[in-house]
């Protein structure tokens, strides 16, 4: 932490530095981080959204896990389920231009319709509820992203930790491993284990994608642990008798959290994008079950005639990865030590006043 | 070095046999190959299986399997390369050879706009840091990010394609886009130009109605129905381009290479007329590639002319317009095409197409009757939305990492010791700050690179094109493990490639970094 609080040691000169120190002063870095964070505007705003598609998403479609002969579900508050057959809608007054299953959705509120109505993503061909699928795809790829998210990071951490802390010919061994799996094209691993366990769930597909999606975070662990392992702190702790595990965990991963956090953080948009470009080319999720990306591949032609069939699923893709952007940004400027704030005019007018 | 070398040459080889082991005997895992045959309701399936176990070796356990072919490639090192059939019966070796320029062409030009624009406009962003203009482009690039590339593929194909056929018809402006585009164009030019407010105003007034006074005038004579350069635009636009790229390249209070610059827009109009005798019907690949050289060598000459003393810096400028004024030209001749490309009974009017990688019909007029212009400029039609979407993909990257780099160098030392040598502005962003900031960006595009002929799976599936990208795909399904291996190896090879000449580059550029010095 030494040089992470320069900034606050150094004596407070003139103008900026004294308003910018005046700031971070008396404050831990947790709390530091917490209050750039929260500042962050872009970052705050991506993560209400998020938080809310989420909640909306597994409060309406449920929770579904397992297989398809072996179903663990939970419903949720939407009435339709992704096989539930219900007329389909069409013809004058009810669809324009002869569409078939179009949206109830209305958001002007002075319609007399206004609301969600019965199908308010409108239908598929045969008549299936497209909220109710596009809610479902919805959740499959927010829980591949949690565990690829999860597992890469997990896995990254521990081997990026145990390379660059143990160095020698474990450190060798475990970084050829990683040049190994980074030459495969995430694609083809994808594809390859989509295929095979694509069929068991989302879950399974999630760890297995996991399994694969570390390499990156391993490096940069490494890397920081590196040059964390030579500092006075490290040598203090090992002076003072503490035992490797307790140096890795307690002394030099707590300065490597914010690499991490933010590398995850990213790679969990990645991760969406991976899910719905396999499950695109049908080798992600398979069907009787959705995926975002699937219901994608399965419209894309009808986007010229029923537009909502594709808009919806990407509408959602899109704000996901979006906000899981934002948030990723936000956290590495937060985490950043050398980050400062702009200083506005506002802020001289108060550091003035208050001065007097 | 020499021991570095063979070193890191030993362990890239040890990693692709391992990978290479690793993928083989996971797609066999993976699937059956004779599984849709098994269920299929063939009277003759019994033959076929046999023939099929025959002809793909299924008898022999993966691991064994792996070996002979592995030993198929190993005698590639004497000229003897043996990479299997394919399920299809197809050599692999032909198939590849075959997808490899595809893919080249649909990735090589999508990379390198990135490359260009992500830079450039990554460059402005980190002078005007905090602007408005930079906010806009991190939302737009984080947005660009964001984007899946089969969802962009359709959208462009529905708006891009078709409604831009369709409008087509009838080449009209609205001037309610008229007005939308002008304000655009005057948004994006007062963020990049910046200043005070009077000049910003000055700025937006002058793009807008620069911009909507162009497409006015452009839709009124008709140009969209007949699009053609012409040389009055060669001189206009060569000319603006010259003095900007004098500005960036030399500034232009450096006379020699205003002047240098100009000539070469002046010798592009002279040459306007008599190279059309040239770029005929039967020009081909030799006659265009002596032709760059020849325009290479004439940037050199006149830059060499032009400069006194420090010729280097003009020669460069020189040679730069040069380059942009030869593909104005030929951009020009391509166009003078148009006409009878969108005439053909195969085109009828609808020039951008959805999808495919050539127009089938005009590839068999042009086996009877070939036309280089109408071939290129079929081809070049057929590229344009693949190329859009790769480039809308890869463009956010470069915009990021070229604007954090350019801002991490912007804060060095030598940068203020640069500014108090009194030396200008546009040397210290050029020469000292924008140079050691593209260091790093080298490591980003070896591997983008790399990823060109592996990368576009999706791109290739949405648009149609039987490129790499679906050789990878079909394999996969199929369980097809020739030509699934065929495909890796020269994937992966290439990937632990730009590993290790990334890292070579970066010593070569970077004198702080050595390689070879220990680990």
């Amino acid at each position: 932490m030494t040089d992470k609080n320069e900034t606050s040691t150094e004596v407070a000169g003139s103008g900026e530095n004294a308003i910018a120190n005046k700031e971070i002063e008396g404050l831990s870095q947790g709390q530091l981080v917490r209050k750039r964070f929260v500042r962050h505007r872009g970052a705050m705003i991506a993560l209400v959204t998020l938080i809310f598609i989420v909640l909306f998403t597994y409060s309406a479609s449920g929770l579904h896990l397992g297989t398809e002969k072996q179903p663990i579900s939970i419903p949720g508050w939407w009435h339709y389920g992704i096989t539930d057959l219900s007329d389909l809608r069409y013809g004058d007054g009810v669809c324009d231009d002869g569409a078939t299953g179009c949206p109830t959705l209305q958001l002007n509120p002075f319609a007399p319709e206004f609301g969600l109505g019965d199908h308010p993503f409108g239908q598929d061909d045969i008549g299936r509820d497209y909220f109710a699928l596009v809610m479902r795809g919805t959740e499959q790829s927010i829980m591949v992203m949690l565990i690829i998210g999860g597992m890469g990071g997990i896995i990254g951490t521990v081997v990026g930790a145990i390379a660059g802390y143990f160095r020698g010919r474990l450190d060798g061994f475990l970084m050829r491993l990683t040049d190994l799996i980074i030459t495969i094209p995430a694609i083809i691993i994808g594809a390859v284990i989509g295929y095979k366990v694509g069929n068991l769930g989302v879950v399974v597909l999630g760890l297995y994608l996991g399994l694969f999606s570390w390499t990156g975070l391993a490096r940069l662990v490494r890397g920081e642990f590196l040059s964390l392992r030579e500092r006075e702190f490290v040598d203090a702790a090992r002076v003072a008798g503490a035992s490797n595990k307790r140096i890795i965990f307690k002394h030099i991963l707590p300065n490597a959290v914010g690499i991490i956090i933010v590398s995850v953080t990213l790679s969990m948009s990645g991760a969406i994008l991976l899910e719905t470009g396999l499950s695109f080319l049908g080798f992600g999720v398979v069907a009787p079950d959705v995926s975002l990306g699937s219901l994608i591949s399965t419209y894309q032609d009808s986007f010229a005639t029923r537009p909502w069939l594709f808009w919806w699923p990407g509408l959602f893709i899109i704000s996901i990865a979006l906000c899981i952007n934002f948030i990723g940004d936000g956290l590495r400027d937060a985490f950043d030590p050398r980050q400062r704030r702009r200083i506005t005019k506002k802020d001289r007018q108060r550091a003035v006043t208050a001065g007097n | 070095m020499l021991t570095y070398l063979s070193r890191r040459i030993a362990q890239l080889l040890v990693i692709l046999l391992a990978s290479s082991f690793f993928v083989y005997n996971l797609e066999a895992i993976a699937g059956d190959p004779l599984e849709e045959i098994k269920l299929s309701s063939d009277p003759k399936k019994f033959q076929t299986m046999q023939a099929l176990i025959r002809q793909l070796d299924l008898n022999t356990p993966p691991p064994i399997r792996f070996f002979k072919w592995l030993g198929g490639i190993v005698s590639g090192l004497w000229g003897n390369l043996q990479m299997g059939d394919a399920r299809t019966g197809q050599s692999v070796a032909e198939a590849i050879g075959n997808a490899i320029p595809t893919t080249i062409r649909l990735v090589l030009a999508a990379t390198i706009l990135a490359i260009v624009l992500g830079i450039t406009i990554g460059v402005i962003t980190a002078l005007r840091q905090y602007s408005r203009f930079d906010y806009a482009v991190t939302f737009v690039s984080f947005l660009f990010f964001s984007l899946p590339i089969f969802w962009v593929a359709v959208l462009l194909k529905q708006y891009l394609s078709i409604g831009f056929n369709d409008w087509l018809a009838n080449p009209v402006i609205d001037p309610v886009w008229l007005i939308g585009i002008g304000i655009v164009s005057a948004i994006f030019w007062a963020g990049v130009i910046g200043g005070d407010l009077r000049r910003i105003a000055i700025v937006s007034a002058s793009a807008f109605s620069s911009s909507t006074l162009l497409l006015w005038a452009l839709s009124s004579i008709d140009w969209f129905r007949n699009p053609v350069l012409g040389p009055v635009f060669i001189g206009v636009a060569g000319l603006a381009t010259a003095l900007l790229i004098t500005t960036a390249s030399t500034g232009l209070a450096n006379k020699p290479a205003r002047n240098a610059s100009i000539t070469m827009v002046l010798v592009g109009l002279a040459i306007y007329y008599p190279i059309q005798q040239v770029l005929t019907k039967n020009v081909n690949g030799w006659i265009l590639v002596g032709l760059a050289v020849a325009t290479v060598i004439v940037g050199l000459i006149a830059g060499f002319l032009w400069a006194k003393e420090d010729r280097a810096p003009v020669m460069r400028t020189s040679t730069i317009t040069a380059v942009v004024i030869a593909g104005m030209i030929l951009l020009d001749r391509l166009m003078q095409e148009w006409n009878v490309y969108v005439a053909n009974d195969f085109v009828s009017y609808r020039p951008i197409p959805t999808i495919g990688q050539t127009n089938d019909m005009i590839a068999l007029q042009l086996d009877e009757e070939p036309d280089f212009w109408l071939g290129s400029l079929d081809s070049a039609l057929h590229i344009i939305l693949p190329t859009i979407a790769l480039t809308i993909i890869s463009f956010a990257g470069y915009v990021r990492y070229t604007r954090g780099n350019l801002l991490e160098v912007l804060n060095m030392d030598y940068i203020r010791t640069a500014r108090a040598k009194g030396l200008t502005e546009r040397t210290v962003i050029m020469r000292h700050a924008f140079r050691n900031s593209l260091i790093p960006l080298t490591t980003l595009m070896a591997w983008d690179f790399a990823g060109i002929l592996g990368g576009a799976i999706i791109t290739e599936s949405v648009f149609g094109w039987t490129g790499m990208g679906t050789l990878f795909r079909v394999a996969i399904v199929s369980f097809d493990l020739n030509l699934l291996m065929g495909t890796f190896i020269i994937t992966a090879t290439l990937a632990v490639s730009a590993n290790l000449i990334s890292d070579l580059l970066y010593s070569a550029l970077d004198p702080r970094i050595r390689v070879g010095t220990g680990e």
